[in-house]
C-alpha cells in the first residue's frame, strides 16, 4: 500500500510538471525579470568600469578620493559612444545637464596633452560638486533602489539620509493616490448597484433568477473592448446619453462624459459589476430569510433587523465583492486610456508608458513591484477573509 | 404573510432599482447592437433607416479579415495548448493528500489575479531576448498561460464532485489505472474540460493588453484592431465588429450554460 501511495505522489507531480514548468518560464520569468529590473542598475558600471569600484568604497559625503578623479579620466576616455549614450540617459533622470556633461568632459579630456594628470574640476566646475558624485554613486550599481525610491518620489542623500527626489512634487505617488481613488469609487458604486439587484434575484424563483442573471452573464462574457466602445458611443457629446437629455429639456447644452473622470467610473462600474454580483448573490441566498421576519414579528423595526439581522450575514459577500472588485481595478489599463483624459490614467499606463514609450524600464519595473505587492496583498486578506467565513470558491 | 401598503412600495421599488441596473448592464450591448445596422453611420438616435452595409464593410476588409484571421487562429491555438496543460495539473492537483498541494495551486492560479500590464510587461523582457516577439508563438504562449487557469479551475471543480469510490470499485476489480481514467472519471469530467475550453477561448478571444505588448505588424487582433479605432475615432464598422464579437459570446454563453446544466 506505501509502495502505491508514493506512486500516486509520483504520478500526480508527474501531471502537473508539464503546467507547472510551462508557467515558470512564461509567467514566473517575466515576472522576475520585473523584479530583476526594478533593483538593476548596470549603466554606470558598463560604461566606467573603474569609477564605479571607486564610488562603491566612497562613502558620499564632501568630494570623492583623488583615485575616483583619475579613473573617471581614465574611463571616459576608453568608454564607447553606445555605453556613453546609456549612462547618459541613466543620468539624465537625476538631472537631463549629464548628458551634455559627459560628453564635453571626454572632448576635452580627448583633446589634453597625454602624460599630464588631467584636472576635471578645471574642465567642468561640476566635478567639483557633491551632488554630481552623488548622483553618480547612486547609478554605481549593479543593484540598487535608486529606481523603487524614484517610483515613491524618495531619494537617497548620503549626506542627509532618504528624502523627497522634487520637494513640493510627489509625481508617483499622486498617480498611486489616483489609481488606489478610481479603484474605490468603482468598488463603492458597484456595491450600491449590485446589492439592491442581488436582494431582489435572491427571492425570486430559480427559473426566473436564471433568466434575469443571463443580462449579468451576457455583458460579462463579452469583450471589455467592445463595451468600452459601445460606452465611447453613449457618451459622446452627442452620443446617446447626451441628446436623450437634451430632448427631455433636462439640460441644454451637452454634459462632458468622456475622457474625463465621470466616463472612466461608468466604464469601470460596469465592467466590474458581475464581480461584485456573483459573490453578493451566493452569499445572499446562502442565508435563511425567516431569520429576518423571525426579527420583524418579535418586534423589531425593518430598519434595525435589516442592520442587525440581514446584514451581518451578507457581510461575508459584500467584503468579498468590494474587495475582487477594488482588486481588479487596481489593475485596469485598456478602459481607462479610451475612454479617460490625460488625469485619468492609472499605474498601468504609467508601466506600459516608461516600458515601451521612454524605455525607462528600472522605473517601470518599479512601478509594476508596487502594483504586483499590492495586488498580492490584498489578494491573501481576501482569500484569509474568506477561510474564516467558509464562502465563495470551495 | 401579510403584507403592509410600506412594504409593497419597499418590493416595487426593490424592483425597480433591479430594472434599472440590469439596463445599466445591457444597454451598451443593444445600443452598439442597433448602430451596427443604422444606415446612416452616426451613433445617433433616432434610427431612421437600417442597413447591412457596416457589415459588408467588415467582412470584405483586408484589415478587418485579417484581424478575424489572426484572433480565432489565436483562440483556437490558445485552448489546444491551455486545455490538456490545466487538465492534466487538475488530475494531479486532485490528489487530496498531496505533499505542498496548497502551494502549487496557488501558483498555478495566480495568472488570473496577477495585473495584466505585469504580465505582459514582463513577458516583453523576457520574449524580446529570446526572439518570441512579433511571432504568433509567443503570442500563444502568453495567452495560454493567461487562459490555463481557468481549465484548471473548471477541471477542479468538477473533479471535488467525482465520487472516489468510483475509482476504488474500478481498482478493486482489477482495472488498470489508464482504463479506469478513460471508462469512470473522463466522462464525469468532460463537461468541466469543456468549459474550460470555452473560458480558455474567450479569454483569448478577448485579450489585448499581452496582445500590445508582444504583438507584431503582423499579428493584428480583433480587438488589438477595435483599439486603434476606438482611440482614434469611432467608425461605423467598429459596431459591426462589436456586434460580431457579441454574437460569438452568446454562443460561448449559451454552451457554458449547457455544460453547466448537464454538470449537475
Amino acid at each position: 500500500m506505501l509502495k502505491g501511495q508514493r506512486g500516486g505522489v509520483l504520478r500526480s507531480y508527474a501531471l502537473i510538471a508539464p503546467l507547472f514548468l510551462f508557467l515558470l518560464a512564461t509567467f514566473l520569468l517575466p515576472v522576475g525579470m520585473i523584479l530583476w529590473r526594478s533593483v538593476s542598475d548596470p549603466e554606470l558600471r558598463a560604461a566606467l568600469p573603474a569609477t564605479a569600484a571607486e564610488l562603491s568604497s566612497w562613502n558620499g559625503q564632501g568630494l570623492p578620493p583623488a583615485a575616483a578623479y583619475a579613473a573617471l579620466a581614465t574611463d571616459l576616455k576608453a568608454v564607447d559612444g553606445a555605453s556613453l549614450a546609456s549612462l547618459s540617459r541613466r543620468l539624465s533622470y537625476e538631472n537631463p545637464g549629464f548628458r551634455a556633461l559627459l560628453q564635453s568632459t571626454k572632448r576635452k579630456l580627448e583633446a589634453a596633452p597625454a602624460g599630464a594628470a588631467p584636472d576635471l574640476v578645471a574642465l567642468d566646475p561640476q566635478w567639483g560638486a557633491n551632488k554630481t558624485w552623488q548622483a553618480m554613486k547612486r547609478a554605481a550599481g549593479p543593484v540598487g533602489i535608486y529606481h523603487i525610491l524614484s517610483a515613491l518620489d524618495l531619494k537617497r542623500d548620503y549626506e542627509t539620509g532618504i528624502g523627497p527626489a522634487r520637494p513640493g512634487q510627489a509625481l508617483y505617488r499622486s498617480i498611486i493616490l489616483r489609481t488606489f481613488m478610481i479603484a474605490s469609487t468603482t468598488a463603492i458604486i458597484a456595491l450600491a448597484l449590485a446589492f439592491p439587484l442581488c436582494a431582489f434575484l435572491a427571492r425570486q424563483s430559480d427559473r426566473v433568477r436564471n433568466l434575469l442573471l443571463l443580462m449579468v452573464l451576457l455583458p460579462f462574457w463579452t469583450s471589455i473592448l467592445v463595451r468600452t466602445t459601445a460606452w465611447l458611443a453613449l457618451l459622446q457629446d452627442r452620443g446617446v446619453i447626451n441628446t436623450l437629455l437634451m430632448d427631455m429639456g433636462v439640460i441644454d447644452q451637452p454634459m462632458k462624459l468622456l475622457y474625463n473622470r465621470i466616463g472612466v467610473i461608468i466604464a469601470l462600474v460596469h465592467v466590474m459589476l458581475p464581480f461584485m454580483i456573483f459573490p453578493l448573490l451566493a452569499s445572499m441566498r446562502s442565508i435563511d430569510p425567516r431569520l429576518f421576519r423571525a426579527a420583524l414579528s418579535l418586534g423589531a423595526t425593518p430598519f434595525y433587523a435589516f442592520r442587525r439581522v440581514y446584514l451581518p450575514q451578507v457581510m461575508p459577500g459584500v467584503m468579498a465583492g468590494t474587495l475582487m472588485v477594488f482588486v481588479v481595478t487596481l489593475g485596469f489599463y485598456v478602459t481607462p486610456m479610451l475612454v479617460g483624459g490625460p488625469g485619468d490614467q492609472m499605474i498601468s499606463y504609467y508601466i506600459a508608458l516608461y516600458t515601451t514609450g521612454t524605455l525607462n524600464w528600472g522605473l517601470a519595473s518599479s512601478l509594476g513591484l508596487i502594483l504586483l505587492v499590492v495586488t498580492l496583498s490584498l489578494y491573501a486578506v481576501q482569500n484569509a477573509l474568506l477561510r474564516r467565513s467558509g464562502v465563495g470558491v470551495r | 404573510m401579510r403584507q403592509t401598503p410600506a412594504s409593497r412600495l419597499g418590493h416595487f421599488g426593490l424592483g425597480l432599482t433591479a430594472a434599472l441596473v440590469l439596463a445599466f448592464l445591457m444597454a451598451p450591448l443593444i445600443v452598439i447592437v442597433l448602430f451596427s445596422f443604422k444606415d446612416s453611420g452616426d451613433f445617433t438616435f433616432p434610427i431612421t433607416g437600417w442597413s447591412l452595409k457596416w457589415y459588408r464593410d467588415f467582412f470584405t476588409s483586408p484589415t478587418w479579415m485579417a484581424a478575424l484571421q489572426n484572433s480565432l487562429i489565436l483562440a483556437v491555438s490558445t485552448t489546444l495548448l491551455a486545455t490538456p496543460l490545466g487538465t492534466m495539473a487538475a488530475l494531479g492537483l486532485a490528489a487530496p493528500q498531496l505533499p505542498g498541494r496548497r502551494l502549487i495551486s496557488a501558483f498555478l492560479l495566480i495568472p488570473m489575479i496577477a495585473p495584466v500590464v505585469i504580465v505582459g510587461v514582463g513577458m516583453y523582457f523576457v520574449f524580446s531576448m529570446t526572439g518570441l516577439t512579433a511571432t504568433f508563438p509567443g503570442l500563444i504562449l502568453g495567452h495560454t498561460s493567461l487562459a490555463v487557469p481557468f481549465v484548471v479551475v473548471t477541471v477542479s471543480a468538477v473533479l471535488t464532485g467525482l465520487d472516489r469510490r468510483l475509482l476504488w470499485a474500478a481498482a478493486s476489480m482489477g482495472a488498470p489505472p489508464l482504463l479506469t481514467f478513460r471508462k469512470v472519471t473522463l466522462p464525469v469530467i468532460l463537461p468541466g474540460i469543456a468549459s474550460g475550453a470555452l473560458f480558455s477561448f474567450a479569454t483569448s478571444l478577448d485579450e489585448v493588453v499581452v496582445t500590445m505588448f508582444l504583438a507584431g505588424p503582423g499579428q493584428r487582433t480583433l480587438p488589438r484592431e477595435m483599439f486603434t479605432i476606438a482611440r482614434d475615432t469611432l467608425t461605423p464598422t467598429i459596431a459591426a465588429a462589436a456586434t460580431v464579437l457579441i454574437a460569438a459570446s452568446i454562443v460561448l454563453l449559451i454552451a457554458s450554460s449547457v455544460l453547466g446544466r448537464s454538470n449537475r
